[in-house]
């Protein structure tokens, strides 16, 4: 039987791509990613894991290892942070166009200027057309069973698609906490090799990453899309699957104390625990309120949203990340959008808050809330609410 | 790759991750139609050293029959780098005219 310990997250997170047996990682240090990556060396360095570390000399470079090492067949695991994650941003595209299976875990942080290596979700919103399924984890054993499952997924020969598995930086990449890391059977047995249909292999070669003239161009993304668009049910398949073999539960769209709730608050990531005792706190005081989780943000969950959000009459959405000029949070642009057309649906109020770094507290959340509730009553002049700001 | 042209091709006749899996089918591309200047051949001159045929960039030039070497123009993209480097001035290069 797996046994519980206090870990680091990163640590944790490191250990869980141990289990997968990954062949290679390709990686360059970032805080506050830097910790994955050292043990992951360490690992290999011990001969703790049977795997090629590539120590690049950037991230595009990383990313670039990444394609070619995914493209002959081998496991592949990356990680980065923030301007890590922008620097490789246009090899992520060339990962998904070519249906490479590789995963990376994003510790997600603040995008420069001013520098900030503290986390928010600037980085995520950044990258969010790139064509990857992305998956936001909560604390540290979510971060172990997801980087476990990304790797079923993305090489389920259905998908054949890249995987983020995002964590916040510091908030969660740096904390230490208890966790049940499985054995290395059960990984074995829920995990089974990597069958890359088309590898590319000198006794049957083949050509990748080709040139598509106007002709078939999109041809070649509509079949990307609806290949991204069906990856959904395997998705929920493999976590369905996780929880036979693991017994815990993962839903695109989660919920706390929602069923009967007139108010939501949506979160992604860390700062859903620190929600979710702010709904405890005003359920106490009588008010009805509940929180939804955003698990999966690529592809996106319409109908589990649609369904969670149906009998609410506020839904207040919590963004880390600052669409300049914009209409709100990058979330909550796309809730709205997502429930536009619907009959019933909640008034909806878009907090921007917890950027690079900046902690909400459970007294932070519970204004959030009740200021959220008083917005949807009387109204705002504002696009977006900004939160805690001084004036 | 199915035998169907990409013109004819949908989403669904496309391989995984656009992965061509048959060899030489860039030869179905006639890379030649944007060339906007052509070479044009004074065939007496020619002493047949094939140095143009070294120089192509393209791989596009070939002997023809009576030996003397000529350029494909599906594949000619009109550098002229056969007629800067031609020892007898055999090769002169002309406008495409719509």
């Amino acid at each position: 039987m797996a046994k519980r310990k206090g870990i680091e997250v990163s640590i944790a997170l490191s250990d869980a791509v141990k289990l997968t047996n990954a062949d290679v990682i390709a990686a360059y240090p970032i805080t506050p990613q830097t910790h994955i990556v050292e043990h992951l060396a360490e690992l290999v360095a011990n001969g703790e894991l049977d795997a090629a570390f590539i120590p690049v000399e950037s991230e595009h470079s990383a990313m670039s290892a990444c394609l070619g090492s995914s493209a002959t067949g081998a496991r592949t695991f990356t990680a980065t942070a923030g301007q890590g994650l922008e620097l490789m941003h246009e090899v992520l595209y060339v990962a998904s166009s070519m249906r490479l299976p590789i995963v990376m875990a994003v510790a997600n942080r603040a995008l420069s200027g001013p520098l900030s290596v503290w986390g928010d979700h600037s980085d995520v919103m950044a990258v969010r057309d790139t064509g990857w399924i992305q998956i936001f984890v909560e604390n540290g054993q979510e971060a172990i069973d997801h980087t476990i499952c990304a790797f079923r997924i993305a090489e389920d020969n259905r998908v054949l698609l890249p995987v983020m598995v995002h964590l916040d930086g510091f908030h969660l990449t740096h904390m230490i906490e208890p966790v049940t890391l499985p054995e290395e059977e059960d990984v074995s047995r829920f995990l089974p090799p990597n069958r890359y249909p088309l590898p590319l292999d000198p006794v049957k070669p083949v050509a990748m990453g080709d040139f598509a003239p106007p002709v078939i161009y999109t041809e070649a993304k509509w079949a990307q899309e609806i290949n991204l668009r069906n990856s959904k049910s395997i998705i929920l398949e493999v976590w369905r699957e996780f929880e036979k073999a693991f017994g815990r539960k993962y839903l695109p769209v989660e919920h706390y104390r929602s069923e009967d709730a007139k108010t939501l608050i949506m979160t992604m990531g860390s700062f859903s625990e620190t929600a979710s005792l702010a709904v405890d706190s005003l359920r106490q005081k009588g008010e009805s309120v509940g929180q939804i989780k955003l698990r999966l943000w690529r592809p996106f969950p319409f109908k589990e949203l649609r369904d969670a959000v149906k009998n609410a009459d506020t839904l207040v959405i919590l963004d880390r990340a600052l669409s300049y000029g914009g209409p709100g949070g990058p979330v909550c642009t796309e809730i709205r959008a997502a429930l536009y057309n619907e009959a019933k649906k909640p008034k909806i109020v878009s907090f921007v808050g917890g950027m690079g770094g900046r902690d909400i507290s459970v007294a932070g959340f519970e204004q959030i809330i009740t200021q959220g509730m008083e917005i949807a009553r009387k109204g705002s002049p504002n696009e977006y609410e900004i939160f805690g700001v001084r004036e | 790759m199915p035998k169907k042209t990409e013109a004819e091709m949908t989403w669904k006749d496309i391989e995984v991750g656009c992965i061509v899996t048959e060899p030489g089918n860039a030869a179905q591309y006639k890379t030649g139609a944007w060339r906007s200047q052509r070479p044009t051949y004074t065939f007496s001159r020619c002493i047949k050293c094939g140095i143009c045929q070294m120089y192509c960039p393209e791989g596009c030039i070939t002997q023809n029959k009576e030996g003397f070497f000529e350029a494909n123009l599906d594949y000619c993209k009109g550098c002229g780098i056969c007629a800067k480097e031609c020892p007898t001035r055999v090769i002169n290069m002309v406008e495409e005219e719509e």
